[in-house]
């Protein structure tokens, strides 16, 4: 089967948790994890509904093939209305966590109305209740696990929590499980402190049983490890590197967006890039990574686990942060780096382990600083309104007003409510580098054309995960096509979001895909899963889950006008690099991708569409 | 020639393949809970350890048992748990030094790892080489040969 068949249904405002079947029908048809719970959510809650009122709702929810052997099959996912963006929210995690919850024997669990007060869900397998959480509400993400565990007496137990950032209405705020793993981007976090729910703690016995073909599996499963293995990518970049591969391989190309996407070159990158990660520090003889980490189930483990330098300026006299922790990724150190002109990798390591800590979206607050530093450098923000000076580059910036973001106090207010909102404020709203509200993830849709028109339809704002050509632009995975030209981007970006609508939705993590298509999935769920899982029924499930993402955004009042790109990438060329003289080729690109999608000029799905996805 | 588990924690990524192997060998069913290999992670200093059953010469499980119910599998020198002779006493887990026989409320029984009857499940899982299963009498082999390598300190000629 795949599925536990359980559905956890907690009523925050009555304070009940009941068990309801999953709608087996509703599986077959969307999957598991983000489109099951999509399905769910879509059915259940008004469009217009306001993301931080008790109307809103918020899914967890696993994949078919989480809690298996299948590698990387440890990911659960967050749905709701997203407060950065008001549109659909949903961010997928690995850790732990999402495994955990699958062996307590549920498949998702719904979260309703608010609680008067905090509180935090306790599962014990069957047995589900809802827990006073005064104790731990105004706690970080590092202390109310540790407190939970302690308080549990079992330090097996799994928690994912909020911070005070999702406390504080930081709007990019994440849910944060296994210490360093987030579901991390939209806001999902801030929907959960709304409800005044600070964390889940789950201990599951139960494992993961019933699986249709056990011998078939786990021969897909052992063939799709081996496909991991053997790729140059997954069996040797990622291990060894993490994501940070990317950083000088990025900038070569002159896609690095620089100091708010004024530049698309970063002159300090090898200073924050995967190399410099491993290099001997001068003041201690050490590297800065200590090793790699492995998710839940996962054979490429490209976490990285960094020791920041005790020396640093940011954490002298802060014991707490001198051990191993979660270490920088590429995003967050584009983001906390690039993006700002900052050429500190301690610096940024800090600012990545406050975003762990309190539970933020480093993409957004980094992206956002960086906005608020370009507001400073032309005379609009002054040093008295941000409490520090904040030119591009400067480290001691960073590190003060990622602590001043995570207490929720002076500027970091400011900036917890994301760049479009802060732009907006002091009058320059086209500084916003966002779509739909959300931040730019670092690749700069000038030097990958492609990513543009991904980041332009992404159902929940600017987002590298929801179809990443960068695979194809810059790997040649599965194919090579040039990253500066528009041809072919419209078909190639709506391959990539279908297929990702699959992997999202199965309990494996996207990062398979840089091996993996979804002819290497498809034996697993089909062996795994009750029913038949052909390469056509996928390929109709992933564009079915992308279209209703759509009409979730339509009906929020969402229109063709939101698919759209800042103007200073489609006005300002890029300065240097392979891209030079180039902007953004989206209003070409867009049309196309609409015919592509079976939509009308205004980017509505017409009949013939809707119908064939049986929508 | 009799074999042994060998764990190179360094090797470790802490992704609990081992773990749903066992569960499912010994089981059927993927559940980490039912492992008989636990892997360890020592978040602050950056470590993940898998660590099971060393099958001790002298073992002290074995000699506690009042039923006689852990007996030695003659093939691998495994020390094997008979469900149907043991009573659930738990007297063999305050025995072991080293915590890893432990009681199964599900079964009444305990369970401990008997290395699969010569193939054990978590060598094949293990996508990284950190536990592997090799000649009991050379369990440190791969240390040495990397200390071998490094004894030639001496800088090339030219």
């Amino acid at each position: 089967m795949g599925w536990t068949r359980k559905v956890l249904r907690v009523d925050l405002g009555k304070g009940t948790c009941k068990s309801e079947p999953l709608n087996m029908a509703l599986a077959q048809q969307y999957l598991g994890q983000r489109g099951l719970a999509t399905k769910y959510f879509v059915d259940e809650v008004d469009p217009k509904v306001d993301p931080l009122s008790a109307a809103n709702k918020l899914i967890m929810a696993t994949g078919p093939l989480t809690g298996t052997p299948a590698s990387t099959g440890g990911r659960y996912s967050v749905i709701t209305k997203g407060p950065l963006t008001g549109a659909i929210a949903c961010s997928n995690s690995g850790g732990y966590f999402g495994a955990e919850l699958k062996f307590a024997g549920w498949d998702m669990v719904i979260f309703e109305g608010k609680s008067e007060k905090p509180v935090y869900l306790s599962i014990e397998d069957d047995k589900a209740e809802l827990r006073d959480a005064a104790h731990l509400w105004g706690k970080t993400v590092w202390q109310t696990e540790e407190i939970i565990k302690k308080s549990h007496q079992d330090p097996q137990v799994r928690v994912c929590s909020i911070g005070r950032a999702g406390e504080n209405g930081v709007l990019y705020a994440g849910i944060i499980n296994d210490l360093h793993r987030a579901a991390g981007r939209s806001g999902v976090g801030t929907v959960m402190g709304s409800k005044n729910l600070k964390a889940v703690a789950v201990r599951g016995t139960q494992g993961a049983g019933g699986i249709k073909d056990a011998k078939a599996f786990m021969k897909a499963a052992a063939d799709a490890k081996k496909v991991l293995a053997d790729n140059a990518v997954t069996g040797q970049g990622l291990p060894t590197f993490g994501t940070q591969v990317l950083m000088n391989v990025i900038n070569e190309m002159g896609a690095l967006p620089t100091r708010n996407h004024r530049d698309v070159q970063f002159e300090d990158a090898r200073k924050i890039s995967a190399e410099a990660m491993k290099e001997k520090r001068p003041s201690d003889g050490r590297a800065h990574l200590v090793t790699n980490a492995a998710c839940f189930g996962c054979t490429i483990a490209c976490g990285r686990i960094s020791k920041i330098d005790e020396t640093h300026f940011s954490v002298v006299n802060k014991p707490a942060y001198w051990g191993a922790s979660g270490g920088l990724e590429y995003e967050a150190a584009w983001a906390l780096g690039a993006a700002n002109g900052v050429g500190d990798l301690e610096a940024l390591q800090y600012a990545n382990l406050i975003c762990n800590e309190d539970g933020f979206d480093p993409i957004s607050f980094g992206a956002t600083l960086g906005a608020a530093m370009e507001l400073y450098e032309l005379g609009i923000l002054t040093k008295e309104q941000i409490g520090i000076d904040a030119p591009f580059g400067s480290a001691q910036a960073l590190v003060k007003l990622a602590e001043m973001t995570a207490q929720g106090v002076g500027f970091g207010k400011e900036l917890g409510l994301g760049s479009k909102r802060l732009c907006a404020k002091y009058g320059k709203p086209d500084l916003s580098m966002s779509v739909k509200g959300q931040e730019f993830p670092a690749y700069d849709s000038r030097g990958i054309q492609g990513m543009g028109l991904a980041y332009a339809t992404s159902n929940r704002g600017a987002c590298h995960l929801r179809g990443y050509t960068v695979a194809s632009e810059v790997l040649g995975i599965p194919v090579k096509t040039d990253p500066l030209v528009t041809e072919g981007k419209a078909g190639l970006v709506k391959a990539f979001q279908d297929a990702t609508s699959v992997f999202d939705s199965a309990g494996v993590c996207v990062f398979t895909t840089f091996a993996w298509t979804l002819a290497d999935l498809q034996p697993q769920l089909d062996a795994a899963c009750e029913g038949e899982w052909t390469m056509e029924k996928l390929a109709l499930v992933g564009e079915r889950i992308w279209n209703m993402e759509r009409q979730f955004n339509n009906a929020a009042g969402f229109t063709a006008k939101d698919d759209d790109l800042p103007p200073r990438l489609k006005t300002e060329p890029a300065k240097t690099g392979p891209a030079k003289g180039l902007v953004s080729g989206i209003d070409k690109m867009k049309p196309e991708y609409y015919k592509a999608r079976g939509w009308d000029a205004n980017g509505v799905p017409t009949k013939e569409t809707l119908a064939r996805l049986g929508l | 020639m009799q074999k042994s588990l060998h764990i190179d924690p360094h090797k470790c990524t802490g992704c609990l393949q081992c773990e749903m192997a066992c569960s499912f060998e010994n089981y059927g069913v993927f559940n980490i809970s039912k492992s008989r290999i636990k892997v360890f992670n020592f978040e602050e200093a950056g470590r993940k350890v898998p660590y099971t059953c060393t099958q001790c010469a002298e073992a002290w499980c074995l000699h506690a048992c009042p039923v006689e119910a852990i007996k030695v599998d003659a093939a691998t020198g495994a020390k094997v748990v008979h469900e149907a002779t043991c009573v659930g006493c738990k007297v063999c887990t305050i025995a072991c030094p080293f915590g890893t026989v432990n009681y199964v409320a599900d079964t009444g029984k305990v369970q401990k790892c008997d290395l699969c009857g010569g193939d054990p499940a978590c060598v094949s899982a293990c996508p990284t080489g950190a536990i592997t299963y090799v000649d009991s009498d050379w369990t440190g082999l791969d240390k040495m040969r990397s200390w071998a390598g490094k004894t030639d300190t001496q800088p090339r000629a030219g």
